[in-house]
């Protein structure tokens, strides 16, 4: 199944308001978070994708989203819509929960 | 190689103050992948009868050759990030070792090795295709990031090659291109420096380098890379000099001796002349991040903070909330001292996207300072804005970058005015922050007494450049350069009487205000308030102390 046609059990979005946007620091944090859960997690930049792997640091940074960009989130799994709702929080609250792995 | 056995002088631009003394070590880049690996794996294929069986071997053995050099390579990273004491630092270990982690940055080389290609040049292949879209992207802070992947690619490649990491000998001068933010990491500087041909100040060895106090030249002129043998870096002044004589080394070595005394710990007590005199040190603050470690009783307030450094596109221009809390954050620091707030001084070296004008043929002639500013009044009200915001949580003033005639300096009060009235008509605290005027401008220098402006801040740097019509970077010309030459005395004991004669307080920052061996000129000529480089605080202070009058 491509990651385009996947069944979404959660899906959720929210305005990155970072200052600097996806950067190294952020982009840490949220790939850590994201690996936390048992469910896939996609990150995208429009409601119906393309989508890209959440837990990916490389391909979150290479989204290279610039502040105020709309984020979505969508995830499969057991956990889907608790790893939707952490990553819409951690972004709603610039980063600044911090992550103990 | 050079056979000149007298003494070159090169220029370079300060990433980090400092000075240094020591041999030369030349770094070049890693090579393309002629490495013995793959050398020997394609030696041992043709060797082979079972040709296809060898193949899989070899690419079984290529696989697990680069997962073991990308896990060294991470053990190593972590080891760094241990030993750092620097947040910047440990994050910047940080994100290294997870970009190292990620299967999306490897899995492409392990296909590749699948299907034939040596482990060295499989993983260069595959970092090629991510460091692309970041030295493509219009984001200075992305393109930045090509430098932590090369650096990172570097590693893996020195482990595949079956290198020991580099241990450069401590002291010693680094001269290379660019320098890997982790190779800097894993070197003992003691007293030793950096000068690049490449470089930028904002990158991440820059940053370790102001952080650590190695002293580091970027935009060195590259004869430099054919230079062997002893050599002094004068990362103060911009200079590195290659081959000195038993005089220059002797001056250098009693003037390093001089900057260590005081660099030990920076003393809080107040600067003080050998006569008792009180002088004001404050300091030049960038970007706000190199605060986070000095105590603010070491300086008597923030005398310049470069706002084109902290908000550098075209979005921090406009959000006046980023300022206004910037801006909150370094009152904060500064507990009551004084902290002068220039504006965005772009244009000239110090180009902003979308605000400043590109393709001038004579940027520093040009549209730079506060006639940029005027051109856009509406991101000059935004920072206006927040500057008044700040202004009711501490003593903040306004520093008008670039000055020339008296009508500029009250355009920018109009407008400081308009935004008062604005912000009291909609009940947002503010209040009336005092408005000085850089004096840099040889004609404003010259009419200072015709201008309205609550304090003068002499800017040396460009003063010399626009006295002596001369640049600052032009090597053959470092003769027309001193700073404290008859003409650039006459023209500041010229502003320095009118301000006395008005009651208008005069500092003065530069690069000079930084430099131990200036601060005598500078006492003498009269200025008793100086801004300077935080690192040099110790220095100057020391420098202060020796003073007295003639």
């Amino acid at each position: 199944m491509s990651q385009d046609e996947v069944a979404r059990q959660a899906l959720g979005f929210t305005v990155l308001t970072h200052e600097r946007g996806f950067h190294a620091r952020p982009s840490i944090i949220l790939t850590q978070l994201a690996k936390r859960f048992s469910a896939k997690v996609w990150i995208g930049l429009s409601d119906c994708g393309p989508w890209t792997d959440a837990k990916s640091i490389a391909r979150v940074m290479a989204l290279k989203a610039p502040r105020h960009t709309t984020v979505f989130f969508a995830a499969e799994g057991t956990d889907a819509a608790d790893a939707v709702g952490a990553l819409v929080k951690l972004i709603d609250s610039d980063f600044s929960s911090p992550i103990e792995s | 190689m050079s056979s000149a056995r007298e003494p070159v002088l090169l220029r370079g631009t300060c990433a980090a103050p400092g000075l240094a003394q020591g041999p030369l070590v030349q770094l070049g880049a890693r090579t393309q992948a002629s490495n013995r690996t793959s050398i020997a794996g394609t030696a041992a294929r043709l060797a082979s009868d079972d040709r296809d069986a060898d193949e899989g071997r070899a690419a079984v053995a290529a696989a697990a050759q680069l997962r073991s050099a990308i896990a060294v390579a991470c053990a190593e990273l972590a080891a760094l990030m241990e030993r750092a004491q620097e947040a910047d630092a440990k994050a910047l270990m940080a994100f290294q070792i997870a970009m190292l982690e990620d299967p999306f940055l490897s899995d492409p080389a392990f296909a590749a090795i699948a299907r034939g290609l040596p482990s060295l040049q499989a993983w260069r292949d595959a970092l090629a295709v991510q460091i692309e879209p970041y030295d493509a992207a219009e984001d200075a802070y992305f393109r930045g990031r090509a430098a932590d992947l090369r650096d990172l690619r570097d590693r893996v490649e020195r482990v595949l090659s079956g290198d020991a990491i580099l241990r450069l000998a401590p002291g010693s001068i680094v001269v290379a291109t660019d320098f890997p933010p982790s190779q800097f990491l894993e070197t003992v500087w003691d007293d030793g420096g950096i000068a690049l041909t490449g470089g930028s100040t904002s990158s991440h060895v820059a940053m370790l380098a102001r952080a650590r106090g190695v002293p580091m030249l970027i935009g060195v002129d590259p004869a430099v890379l054919s230079h062997h043998g002893e050599a002094l870096l004068d990362a103060d002044n911009g200079l590195l000099i290659t081959s000195p004589d038993a005089r220059s080394s002797a001056n250098f070595s009693e003037r390093r001796r001089i900057a260590r005394q005081g660099v030990v710990s920076v003393p809080t007590a107040a600067a003080v002349t050998g006569d008792g005199e009180r002088v004001l040190v404050m300091i030049n603050v960038a970007d706000g991040a190199e605060l986070g470690e000095l105590d603010p009783g070491a300086c008597d307030g923030i005398g310049l903070v470069r706002t084109e450094l902290m908000f550098r596109d075209l979005a921090d221009l406009e959000n006046e909330d980023r300022q206004f809390n910037a801006y909150r954050k370094i009152l904060h620091w500064a507990a009551g001292r004084p902290v002068t707030i220039r504006l965005v001084d772009a244009g000239g070296d110090k180009p902003i996207a979308g605000y400043s004008v590109a393709g001038e043929a004579n940027p520093f002639l040009g549209l730079r300072g506060v006639r940029l500013a005027l051109r856009q009044p509406r991101l000059l009200e935004v920072q206006l804005r927040a500057l008044a915001r700040a202004a009711v949580l501490g003593p903040l003033q306004i520093l008008v970058p670039l000055v020339t005639l008296p009508a500029e300096m009250l355009q920018v009060r109009a407008a400081l005015e308009q935004v008062l009235a604005a912000l009291k008509l909609a009940g947002v605290p503010s209040a009336r922050p005092p408005l000085g005027m850089m004096v840099e401008v040889p004609a404003a220098a010259l009419t200072c007494d015709a201008f309205v402006a609550d304090f003068f801040s002499i800017g040396a740097n460009d003063l010399l450049q626009y006295v002596t019509a001369s640049s600052r970077d032009s090597m053959p010309l470092s003769a027309l350069q001193d700073p404290l030459q008859e003409a650039m005395l006459r023209i500041m004991r010229q502003v320095l009487e009118n301000a006395k004669l008005r009651g208008v307080p005069v500092s003065l920052c530069g690069d000079i205000a930084s430099d131990p061996a200036y601060i005598a000129g500078l006492l003498q000529l009269g200025l008793r308030c100086l801004s300077v480089d935080p690192a040099a605080l110790a220095p100057v202070k020391a420098a202060i102390a020796r003073w007295r009058h003639e």
